[in-house]
């Protein structure tokens, strides 16, 4: 009689593990999406076919003063809600579907449209502006929430200006055929490959994660998604994305455009050094950073994370305390380039000034040249 | 002399071509245009040369037992881990995790390192790995360390501004030593490790490391032997013992 000996393990790995990469023209010169595409096809490995996106600035010159939301649409009811409601809120200079490719890749999309808009002078957005103190960025901040959370099936994809973002499952390079991201031009992209770990893979939880001008994409896991969660819900910031990234496009709204921080200040309380060494630091520094830290704790970031995060202003890179994700810069004359690995930029800048892998905590902030945009 | 060129090719593809090419006997390898292919020379148990152009993807010669390679470029992370014997040698930087686990052999590379090198190194006998890093390091040098030799240098870095060592250097260190060009900020150091003087078999024992390196890249030695190393220590064999309850000795 023989036996049969069943192998143990299947020792073919799956090796993924989430791939971000963006670049930056802080001169403002436009770049087609085959570049950023090229990028994140070559860490095709880091992910998994459930999660690929991108977020491009610039592509939309000719609505620049409106705010450009795209829309994902899960049914027909969701879409007649939505736009009943933005009709009752907004002016809409135009809208339109976003334009798709049908691949065989992409199975059962969503419907996407995207509508150019500024709020209209109803009495609501009157009693907002002179009675509650808003900004019109505030007002487009209470219709996001609203919409994500009262319309069953109806989520915005993206809502600043000259700017989009577009995701969904797929790898990312299926992703971008779906949505003929070759046809856009941008001097900031972003884009992400995703190996969903601890929540769904849907349409709705692909990155970037957005608010006004604001995209992140994320390579890791916020552990302090339920602090900074409950945080942000105090400031009316509601979470309806089932994905901790969620929180990081909110916390920088709070902290940047709402409480005036600068982006080094915003991340130094997102990813502060530890106790220990903010006490070892010279005593007015030592009294910042302690300020940051008792003032944010809540929206301290922990867990591993490398993130890009990008606004109309520029392009920031940033990693956990301690780096325990990839996060790897270069610069060539006036582009910055931020990655999870060195080879992704290397493929569309193949000789760099300089690359470098910026220190845990430590923000690598590359803004837009004053006035060209 | 085996030429492979691996440019837009998949790293499975490319890795099967570069075991082909060894189990037909080569002993040297070109690879030309690699850009991020994953696992290069892992696992390859024969004595041959692989010299790659371009920039390595993750987990270079993880496994490696044996084989050479020279990487004419920057490399990426997770270079040698586990490695068992043979050397890897980058003329450029590299990542973090460099020679996790690593049981034997040489990893020499030119200049940066990132965070958590040299972490989990172990030595048993013969079998003794030692890892030099040319540049500057990242945090958590030398991370429970168990065994085996990390040296940094601080001689060729991409940023002079940056400082020579990051934080919690030695974490958890219970075996093996680190040498360190010039000394080290001791306000760095993790509560595991100590800053010791290098007796005279030391002084032997790196000279023969260094002078080893100093040939891979062709630098002079007489150069590098002109400042004093000091060697870091782990205090204790056992660190975290007593961590959730006194242990009896």
């Amino acid at each position: 009689m023989t036996r049969e000996l069943k192998p143990t393990h299947y020792f073919q790995k799956d090796i993924s593990n989430c791939g971000l990469t963006g670049f930056i023209s802080t001169a403002g010169t436009l770049v087609e999406g085959s570049v950023i595409i090229k990028s994140i096809a070559l860490m095709h490995d880091r992910g998994n076919g459930l999660g690929g996106g991108f977020a491009a600035y610039g592509i939309y010159p000719e609505f620049k003063e409106f705010y450009a939301f795209h829309l994902m649409y899960e049914n027909g009811m969701a879409l007649q809600l939505t736009e009943e409601y933005l009709e009752r809120h907004f002016y809409i200079e135009h809208h339109e579907e976003i334009p798709t490719r049908r691949t065989p890749a992409i199975a059962n999309p969503p419907a996407f449209k995207r509508y150019f808009v500024k709020p209209l002078q109803t009495a609501e957005y009157k009693e907002a502006i002179e009675f509650q103190n808003m900004t019109d960025e505030d007002v487009i901040v209470r219709h996001v929430m609203g919409i994500n959370n009262e319309i069953e099936g109806a989520f915005v994809v993206s809502s600043g200006k000259n700017m989009g973002a577009f995701k969904g499952v797929g790898y990312p390079e299926e992703i971008a055929d779906f949505f003929r991201l070759e046809e856009y031009q941008g001097y900031i992209w972003t884009a992400h490959n995703r190996f969903p770990t601890n929540t769904p893979g849907w349409w709705g939880g692909a990155h970037p994660f957005t608010l006004l001008d604001w995209s992140i994409v994320h390579n890791g896991e916020i552990s302090s998604y339920g602090i900074n969660k409950r945080y942000l819900e105090m400031y009316g910031y509601l979470c309806t994305m089932l994905t901790d990234t969620e929180v990081v496009a909110y916390t920088l709204d709070l902290l940047i455009r709402k409480h005036g921080l600068t982006p080094e200040l915003a991340s130094l309380a997102m990813a502060s050094p530890f106790w220990d060494i903010i006490d070892a630091l010279p005593e007015d520094e030592r009294q910042l950073l302690t300020a940051i830290r008792q003032c944010y704790g809540s929206a301290l970031l922990n867990g591993p994370f490398a993130i890009l995060f990008a606004s109309n202003e520029g392009l920031i890179g940033l990693n956990d305390r301690v780096k325990l994700r990839p996060l790897v810069c270069a610069t060539k004359d006036d582009f910055v380039y931020m990655a999870s690995e060195e080879a992704a930029i290397r493929e569309i800048c193949p000789k760099p000034d300089k690359v470098w892998a910026p220190r845990g905590g430590e923000p690598v902030i590359a803004k837009m040249q004053p006035g060209v945009i | 002399m085996t030429i492979i060129d691996a440019q837009g090719l998949y790293y499975r593809d490319l890795n099967q071509k570069i075991r082909e090419a060894v189990a037909e006997g080569a002993t040297e390898i070109v690879l030309n245009n690699v850009n991020g292919q994953y696992f290069i020379g892992d696992g390859i148990n024969k004595p041959v040369t692989i010299t790659i152009n371009g920039v390595p993807g993750n987990d270079l010669a993880a496994f490696m037992n044996g084989a050479t390679i020279v990487v004419n470029d920057n490399a990426q992370d997770n270079i040698g881990n586990t490695m068992n014997a043979g050397k890897v040698i980058v003329h450029g930087h590299a990542g973090d995790v460099l020679g996790y686990g690593m049981r034997g052999g040489r990893v020499h590379i030119r200049r940066d390192v990132g965070y958590r090198v040299g972490i989990h190194m172990k030595s048993y006998e013969a079998n003794k790995p030692v890892l030099i890093a040319g540049g500057k390091a990242g945090d958590f040098f030398g991370e429970y360390m168990a065994g085996g030799v990390l040296i940094l240098l601080d001689l060729f870095s991409d940023d002079p501004e940056k400082p020579k060592h990051g934080f919690r250097f030695g974490t958890g260190m219970h075996g093996g030593k680190i040498f360190v060009r010039g000394g080290v900020d001791e306000g760095k150091l993790s509560r595991e490790v100590g800053v010791f003087e290098l007796t005279d078999e030391d002084r032997q024992e790196l000279e023969g490391y260094l002078k080893e390196y100093c040939r891979d890249f062709d630098i002079d030695y007489a150069m590098m032997a002109k400042e004093q190393f000091v060697k870091i220590l782990p205090l204790s064999s056992r660190p975290y013992g007593n961590l959730y309850c006194p242990m009896p000795r």
